[in-house]
């Protein structure tokens, strides 16, 4: 029983990051393309938004995601009105959270990338006469490879560690939306030091892998340039 | 027939420079535009491609209209037919010497034109290796031979040999001179070089402080008095030291050390560190051989 449940948690965990990280980068690439080539004066303003997770508390954002997620709020209505899903408390909702949260972690190494890229690239791509879209995908993005890996990694490691947005928008209902890092709170505050261990241990070494992957492959990318 | 007369406010370093352009440039031609750093050379090539916009006036290439303020005409650098080789060259870094060159291709061209092409710039043997595994007058002739695979009306190079040292630069302006004779492509080279634009073009353009300031053949624009005229030198005074009868100056002129003599009134207000103009008659220099080109 216990062992179904942390294999139930576990899975919720990186389903939740691996579908936030899949729509991060649907999401951020484009966000990432229009900030670095923006001189518009909402430009800051822009930028602030998308960085604001990064140095809000969490709990902050969660509160006013619960607020619009209620039932009684224009945007958690329209949503059962139209989808017929609940926000609050619900799996997509945690998406949702997760992907506001998560957004500078991905948008912010791609910035970066494609501010690296010397402009003259995009330039003579459009002198050779393609489209925006073909210089998107066929000169830039192929060119910052490893800030798209950064991108995804961090995304994806960071909504694995989210706590505090899942905690006010989530709750904690086992196979639905609690994950990995509520489940270490709750065994803790009941004392079941063991199973918070066996919990904090399997983040604690898949992260280290990851992020240990990512540096090796990048290491590597740098060596063949 | 090319013709550009184009008005564009600049913010340089030195403060707004109206930069206020008018030339029409023959079909085939190989032109120079040659001005000081931050006089617009560059914007000027970047306006007739596209890359920039002239705050007023007209681009026509072979009737063609390119630009005009007046009728509201604007055609993206997608849809101008130029050739740009940038200063850094701008080769993708993801693809393959071939695959840079097959990039400018369009739906329906021959992919084998890549091949001749390759074969015609001498990159046959270069064809698989990647931009950083390329010297610079490599990159460079890459970049060239990018920029003519889709038959550009006008080619545009921008300081295109500026990095590269004495030697390359040499064998590259003969390559130039080659690719225009055997492409015939209208050709418009940013320089700031002289001996560059004597070697190479027909005609120069210079432009000073935002305008046409001079425009001609290379000789009629460099070479100012024919014969009996001076050579002029700019200096450093490294050291002063008193002879029995002179003042013997020691001067950095160049990347060489030269030691002169100067008469007593002549040095009277000199001092190290000085700069100072040394002029010398033209009339019967030695002149000896270096090199055979």
């Amino acid at each position: 029983m216990m062992e179904t449940e942390f294999w139930t948690t576990m899975l919720l965990t990186f389903r939740l990051a691996a579908v936030t990280t899949l729509i991060l980068l649907v999401v951020g690439i484009p966000l990432a393309y229009l900030l670095s080539t923006m001189r518009s004066r909402l430009k800051p303003v822009l930028e602030t938004i998308v960085s604001m997770p990064l140095v809000l508390p969490p709990t902050v954002l969660g509160f006013y995601l619960l607020v619009a997620f209620s039932p009684e709020h224009a945007f958690g209505k329209f949503f059962i009105d139209h989808f017929d899903f609940h926000l609050a408390f619900s799996f997509e909702g945690l998406v949702l959270g997760s992907v506001l949260f998560s957004l500078p972690f991905m948008v912010h190494p791609i910035q970066t990338g494609f501010q690296s890229l010397p402009p003259s690239l995009a330039e003579a791509a459009q002198t050779l006469g393609k489209s925006r879209m073909n210089i998107l995908f066929k000169v830039l993005l192929p060119n910052i490879k490893p800030s798209l890996l950064t991108g995804t990694v961090i995304a994806f490691a960071h909504t694995v560690g989210e706590f505090g947005v899942v905690l006010m928008i989530g709750g904690n209902i086992p196979g639905k939306t609690k994950v990995a890092s509520i489940a270490i709170y709750d065994e803790v505050e009941a004392l079941n030091y063991d199973l918070a261990n066996h919990y904090a241990f399997t983040l604690f070494l898949i992260t280290f892998v990851i992020l240990l992957t990512v540096y090796m492959i990048n290491r590597k990318f740098f060596r063949s340039l | 027939m090319i013709e550009i007369s184009v008005k564009k406010r600049l913010q340089g370093v030195e403060g707004t420079i109206d930069l206020k352009i008018g030339t029409t440039i023959e079909t085939g031609a190989f032109v120079s535009i040659f001005g000081a750093s931050g006089a617009g050379k560059t914007t000027l090539l970047r306006m007739i491609s596209g890359l920039e916009r002239p705050d007023e006036g007209r681009i026509v290439v072979d009737g063609e209209v390119w630009f005009d303020s007046a009728r509201k005409i604007d055609l993206p650098p997608q849809k101008r037919r130029t050739g740009f080789v940038f200063q850094d060259y701008a080769l993708f870094p993801n693809m393959s010497v071939r695959e840079n060159l097959a990039y400018a291709l369009e739906k329906g061209d021959d992919p084998k034109s890549i091949e001749r092409l390759l074969e015609r710039v001498g990159l046959s043997a270069l064809a698989d290796r990647y931009p950083s595994q390329l010297s610079g007058g490599q990159r460079q002739r890459v970049a060239m031979a990018r920029a003519l695979v889709r038959h550009p009306k006008l080619l545009l190079l921008d300081e295109p040999l500026s990095a590269l040292d004495h030697d390359m630069r040499l064998k590259l302006q003969e390559e130039l001179l080659k690719i225009h004779k055997m492409f015939g492509v209208t050709t418009l080279l940013v320089s700031h070089d002289p001996s560059e634009i004597f070697r190479l073009c027909h005609r120069v353009i210079v432009i000073e402080n935002g305008i046409v300031a001079k425009t001609g053949t290379p000789s009629d624009v460099f070479v100012k008095d024919r014969i009996g005229s001076t050579l002029k030198f700019t200096g450093e005074i490294l050291q002063i030291s008193q002879s029995e009868m002179v003042t013997i100056l020691t001067l950095s002129v160049g990347n060489q050390l030269v030691k002169v003599v100067a008469s007593e009134s002549e040095a009277a207000d000199l001092k190290i560190g000085d700069r100072v103009q040394l002029v010398s008659k033209a009339f019967h220099p030695m002149i000896s051989k270096i090199e055979t080109s």
